[in-house]
């Protein structure tokens, strides 16, 4: 770096501010809302959070339809009950989810957070409620900056106190999950719930509030890694919303009463439409860029302008580069990343349902005393202890028959008459298999235990543990 | 950005080296606030816990917190949790427990600490026994493997009996006596008539009974199964030493045989547990 000792190294930063504006969170963004295919979508993918405020409330068979029961270690979906011992699936649930974020952000970009996550979902509640409050953009820009009247005052505090509700309630609907909701609402309203419960409601309020009241884009640039990961995950085949700059460029003002033709300007009438409604404060026309969240907002906006000025609709589109650069572009089905993608989130969805197929009625470990390993009984046979550990999933009370093979005079002391197993616990019984020493030939056999429900033969497990005897 | 103001930033006129000034920066503000703050931390804290040191003490502070209280207080949040059990276990019989196989498994769990104190260092880690200390996982009991028996064992401590024999008869007396008593174990002691006629008119079956089988009353060892008391690599030479020298004869050359008395050392209920446990290692009657 010879030359760098010349230059001012001051100038090349300033240089790189200069050319793309980077929001620090010094000025509020204020985006204009316009009505639109795209604002439409918004609006339903963030209605999917509906379920996360109603699902506490959906009732199945008496009980709440979903629950997790953390301190009775038990997830409760519906009909199904998964115990910590089934928790491996949650593990194919995750994988499903990251992989569905691949595969769509391969396709079509960041869709997740253009229509679905909350941190822009709500942020897109909250300024919708500030234009509800406040008026458009101009005016909130002037109310801002307006001395602190009685009136702005009264706008502002029923503002915040709504955005505070909201968190609130975010916080208290999250916690409804895991407890049951009449219940922890009752708590909550005489104050009487537990203060896990209170500390957890104040801290989903506190990052509601700040996150979605006034970090917002900033969120995006600073603090999620999605938005990081998401980036890499694109390639030349993805469709994202991009300024078709062939078509747009050079832009220039729309001049009235001039020749269009004479013009030579391209469609781009730098009415900075796409700017102003952008949530993040960016402008797709410098092209893709960190900031974008692919929440198609500056298509809607262009459209209607185009509309207005008798040019063909598209000008900012979901495109992808190769379609820009005008390259074949292969189906989604040629692309062997999305395949992949597929190939992964279909194994998931496969592991899922043999899981939750293959639940079973019980679950059995078989521990095997150490101290001592084998004990000699006074009529010559080689005694081991085993503690079966028999878990009953069913929710109702059931009965085993306890089994063991492995030798043919082997003999099962403890479990001769059918065991009580108590629905949804683990139940350990002790249980001695004995062997004539004369009949051993090793120093360990494989045993094989089986527990079995005396009413329903099909309930049945095996486990597979050794037997230890002197040294042959 | 912040290079250009640091321009305009005076300095205290300190400089080394030719150019290194000492700027007059002011701190950021949120570390001013982080500072302030911890001042106002030192001082609630220092109010509210035990802080400054004094000659014979030292301040309380207003919560009176003390660790050793914190301490009790989780212990008796584990004994509340303890105490439905410990309630119903009160003045039980450890028959009675044995019927519950719920209360059977919470006794086995709290006797676990008590059994590892008090017996394993003799009789091992879950009554696996050790050199000259009987295996408590085996059904071969020399006082007898019911609960009720087990527990006047604890309870009272046992000490055997058997007299030397070296002076009263000979040692080729003693090493044919030797190999009946090995034959028994395996099941054949009419392999050896001169050792069985010896067994009889030497006063052995007076305890151990005319088949060898020992008697539960006295202590006395069962003869005729593969189990020793004093059980060695060379288990004949084992057999010859102990008729020779007897057990517990208070003689320097006799086995040691004595389990002491746990009455004066724990609570009848612990004692029960115990019997509970013992019982439950894999023996019991």
């Amino acid at each position: 770096m010879s030359t760098a000792k010349n230059d001012h190294p001051d100038t090349h930063i300033d240089a790189l501010y200069h050319e793309v504006p980077i929001n620090t969170g010094g000025e509020t963004i204020h985006a204009k809302r316009a009505p639109g295919l795209f604002r439409t979508l918004k609006w339903y993918g963030s209605s999917i959070w509906l379920i996360f405020f109603l699902g506490p409330y959906l009732r199945w068979d008496g009980k709440q339809a979903v629950m997790f029961d953390i301190p009775g270690r038990q997830f409760h979906i519906f009909d199904i009950t998964i115990l910590p011992q089934d928790v491996w699936m949650l593990a194919l649930v995750l994988l499903f989810f990251a992989l569905l974020l691949a595969a769509v952000t391969s396709i079509a970009g960041r869709v997740f957070c253009g229509y679905f996550c909350f941190q822009t979902a709500w942020t897109d509640v909250f300024t919708w409620l500030e234009e509800k409050l406040e008026g458009p953009p101009l005016q909130r820009r002037k109310l801002d900056q307006a001395p602190w009247t009685s009136k702005k005052i009264r706008i502002k505090v029923i503002k915040h106190a709504i955005w505070i509700l909201i968190g609130l309630l975010t916080g208290i609907s999250f916690t409804l999950w895991f407890g049951d909701a009449p219940t922890m609402w009752k708590e909550y309203l005489t104050l009487q719930a537990p203060l896990f419960a209170w500390v957890t409601v104040g801290t989903f309020t506190f990052f509601t509030y700040v996150f979605a009241g006034f970090m917002r884009e900033q969120v995006c640039f600073w603090l999620c890694p999605y938005a990081r990961l998401q980036g890499i995950m694109y390639d030349c085949e993805t469709i994202l919303p991009t300024y078709d700059d062939r078509r747009g460029e050079p832009r220039g003002k729309l001049k009235k009463n001039v020749d269009e033709n004479n013009q030579k300007l391209g469609d781009c009438i730098e009415c900075k439409q796409c700017v102003a409604v952008c949530p993040t404060g960016i402008d797709i026309r410098d092209g893709q860029q960190e900031g974008c969240i692919t929440c198609g907002l500056c298509i809607d906006a262009c459209d209607v302008i185009m509309d207005k000025i008798k040019r063909p609709r598209g000008l900012i589109r979901y495109a992808s580069l190769d379609e820009m650069e005008g390259r074949p572009q292969p189906t989604i089905l040629k692309r062997p990343r999305v395949l992949v993608y597929f190939g992964i989130i279909l194994f998931s969805i496969a592991g899922i349902i043999y899981g939750l197929n293959t639940l079973g009625a019980l679950e059995l470990k078989v521990l095997h005393e150490r101290q001592p390993l084998f004990v000699l009984q006074s009529d010559g046979s080689i005694q081991n202890k085993y503690v079966l550990k028999i878990l009953n999933k069913t929710d109702t009370v059931m009965q085993v028959n306890v089994s063991a093979t492995g030798h043919p005079d082997l003999k099962l002391v403890g479990a001769e008459e059918p065991l009580d197993l108590p629905n949804g616990r683990v139940s350990p019984y002790t249980v001695y298999v004995r062997i004539p020493n004369a009949k051993l030939t090793q120093d360990t056999l494989p045993i094989y235990f089986r527990v079995q429900d005396v009413t329903t033969p099909e309930h049945a497990v095996e486990y597979k543990s050794m037997f230890f005897s002197p040294k042959k | 950005m912040s290079d250009k103001k640091t321009n305009q930033v005076g300095d205290t006129g300190h400089v080394w080296d030719d150019n290194l000034r000492e700027l007059l920066n002011e701190p950021p503000r949120w570390w001013m606030i982080s500072f302030y703050a911890s001042i106002a931390w030192v001082l609630v804290y220092f109010l509210l816990y035990p802080s400054i040191p004094l000659i014979n003490s030292h301040t309380k502070g207003i919560m009176g917190w003390t660790a050793i209280n914190e301490y009790k207080e989780d212990l008796s949040k584990i004994e509340q949790v303890r105490a439905p059990w410990e309630n119903k276990l009160k003045g039980m019989s450890a028959a009675a427990i044995l019927a519950d196989s719920d209360l059977t498994n919470y006794t086995i769990s709290s006797a676990k600490v008590l059994f590892g104190d008090r017996c394993a260092a003799c009789h091992g880690a879950g009554g696996a026994g050790n050199p000259g200390f009987p295996v408590l996982a085996d059904d071969d009991w020399l006082f007898g493997g019911s609960v009720e028996s087990i527990q006047e064992s604890i309870a009272g401590g046992r000490q055997g009996m058997m007299p030397g024999y070296a002076s009263q008869i000979s040692a080729t007396e003693i090493d044919e006596l030797a190999n009946f008593v090995m034959a028994l174990s395996q099941g054949n002691g009419d392999s050896q008539p001169a050792g069985k006629a010896l067994f009889d008119s030497s006063g052995c079956s007076g305890c151990h009974g005319a088949d060898g089988a020992g008697m539960h009353m006295m202590g006395s060892a069962n003869l005729t199964d593969g189990i020793w008391r004093f059980s060695s690599q060379d288990q004949l030479e084992s057999v010859k030493y102990t008729i020779a020298n007897g057990v517990n004869t208070g003689e320097d050359t006799a086995r040691n045989a004595i389990m002491p008395s746990f009455e004066n050392q724990l609570s009848a209920g612990d004692i029960t547990k115990l019997a509970v446990f013992v019982h439950q290692l894999g023996g019991g009657q």
